[in-house]
């Protein structure tokens, strides 16, 4: 007989070695996350899968599930302390939406969102951050990195490539390219790898493509952000999406 | 009628998008407008408000005048909204947040591109400016967000309207934008 978590009373069935969030997303439940992706080793850094595994907090991309767990996933105490989480991430960077390419398509805001997320609550630190437009095809902008390390992860464990780091730590940790002058033109990206799409908000973006969908007709204006993480991996069918999910043209952004 | 609604609404450091947004609910300003009473508010031109229930903030704070006035209505209002994305987070005037405050004055008054005359503005009629703008949350208590570059109409209307009929103010999933 397979073996069974449940989730929110629901059952989950399970194989050994996947984690919580790997086992609910194959069972169509959607934990909120950002930092998880299915194709890379997890990092468990965002915090936003928080999710009570009898009795405790655990984050739901590094978990693993194991038999008759009890996992609490959409309550209101932990939404809203996703919720805070989210919050956070906003103020700790300089979210302007209405400026950014990214708005409509991007993950925090989505999550943000999901959640319902009417305020950043906290008091803004509008920390100083950098620009690095030096690539002739791919655009940083360090304002709006959350620090997920996907890019770090898609360049490594995709392209074969390792082109991004994390350095510093606390307030003073940011991004760094893997070149002697920092600068990402003297990085080996390409503007196909797999790391420069990846990224789910707006600090890495291919350049002259902000705009071809319009605001408004972007995947989260319409479609929750869940619906569209569970349609990603198989779970809904794809023809109720917005059309630009629907098209492909953002294949890696979403893609679980 | 007795026991209108009284409403009153600013704009601090913002572009007045907002306000226009407000004026986009076009007819239903009538249906509104037999519920409701405007108090200080660019469409009164009335300079200080008194015993409002909703004040509708939009902007965020950029300078001494626009904490004045946001107290003011802090003070006078029984529930506060910050509206738009300026009010919640300061918006794109926030983006000087990252240029020395001297910086900006001089890049607009002594040395940028057809300035005449070139001097720092100093009268004290002029509200100083604060180093940074900031999101109004961040000075006074604020009971109500909504988030919009701008809030479309239909989602004044939502709010009013459900606050109006006694519900706790809620906003569908696609009304909520950050942009
Ligand atoms: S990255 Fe996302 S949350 Fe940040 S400004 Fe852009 S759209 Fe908004
Ligand atoms: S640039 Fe994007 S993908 Fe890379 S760490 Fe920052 S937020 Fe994550
Ligand atoms: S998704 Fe699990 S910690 Fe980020």
């Amino acid at each position: 007989m397979a073996k069974t978590f449940t989730i929110d009373g629901k059952t989950i069935p399970f194989e050994t070695g996947q984690t919580i969030i790997e086992a609910a997303t194959a069972a169509g439940v959607y934990i909120p996350h950002l930092c998880h992706h299915p194709d890379y080793t997890p990092h468990g850094s965002c915090k936003l899968c928080s999710v009570k595994v009898n009795g405790r907090v655990c984050s739901a991309c590094t978990f693993p599930a194991g038999e008759g767990q009890e996992v609490i996933n959409n309550s209101k105490d932990l939404n809203d302390d996703r919720q805070k989480i989210t919050q956070m991430l906003f103020v700790e960077g300089n979210h302007l939406c209405p400026g950014c390419e990214k708005s409509g398509n991007c993950q925090l805001q989505a999550v943000a969102y999901h959640l319902n997320m009417l305020d950043n609550h906290y008091q803004h630190f509008y920390p100083k951050r950098a620009l690095d437009a030096s690539h002739p095809d791919v655009l940083i902008d360090h304002n709006r990195c959350i620090f997920c390390t996907l890019c770090v992860r898609a360049s490594q464990q995709q392209d074969g490539k390792d082109v991004f780091a994390i350095s510093g730590r606390g307030i003073n940790k940011r991004l760094i390219a893997n070149a002697q002058s920092g600068l990402l033109k003297d990085t080996d990206l390409e503007a196909t790898d797999a790391a420069a799409h990846i990224c789910p908000t707006g600090a890495i973006l291919i350049k002259r493509t902000g705009y071809q969908i319009p605001i408004g007709e972007r995947i989260y204006d319409h479609k929750d952000i869940d619906q569209v993480s569970l349609a990603a991996s198989g779970l809904i069918p794809i023809t109720t999406l917005a059309p630009s999910l629907a098209v492909g043209t953002e294949q890696t952004q979403d893609g679980e | 009628m007795a026991n209108k609604i009284r409403i009153a609404t600013t704009s601090l450091a913002g572009c007045f998008g907002c306000h226009m947004s407000f004026l986009d609910l076009d007819e239903r300003l009538l249906q509104l407008a037999e519920v409701v009473e405007f108090d200080r508010s660019p469409i009164t031109d009335i300079e200080h408000c008194t015993n409002c229930d909703i004040g509708l903030i939009e902007g965020g704070v950029c300078n001494s005048e626009n904490v004045h006035v946001l107290r003011e209505f802090r003070k006078n209002c029984k529930i506060l909204v910050a509206v738009g994305a300026c009010a919640i987070n300061g918006g794109l005037p926030a983006l000087r947040n990252f240029i020395p405050l001297e910086e900006c004055l001089a890049e607009s008054y002594l040395d940028g591109i057809g300035v005449e005359n070139p001097q720092i503005p100093s009268d004290p009629e002029l509200p100083l400016l604060l180093d940074k703008v900031r999101p109004i949350h961040e000075v006074v208590k604020i009971d109500y967000f909504l988030p919009g570059c701008p809030p479309s109409a239909d989602v004044f209307w939502k709010f009013l309207t459900d606050f109006l009929e006694g519900r706790e103010p809620s906003l569908p999933y696609e009304w909520v934008h950050y942009d």
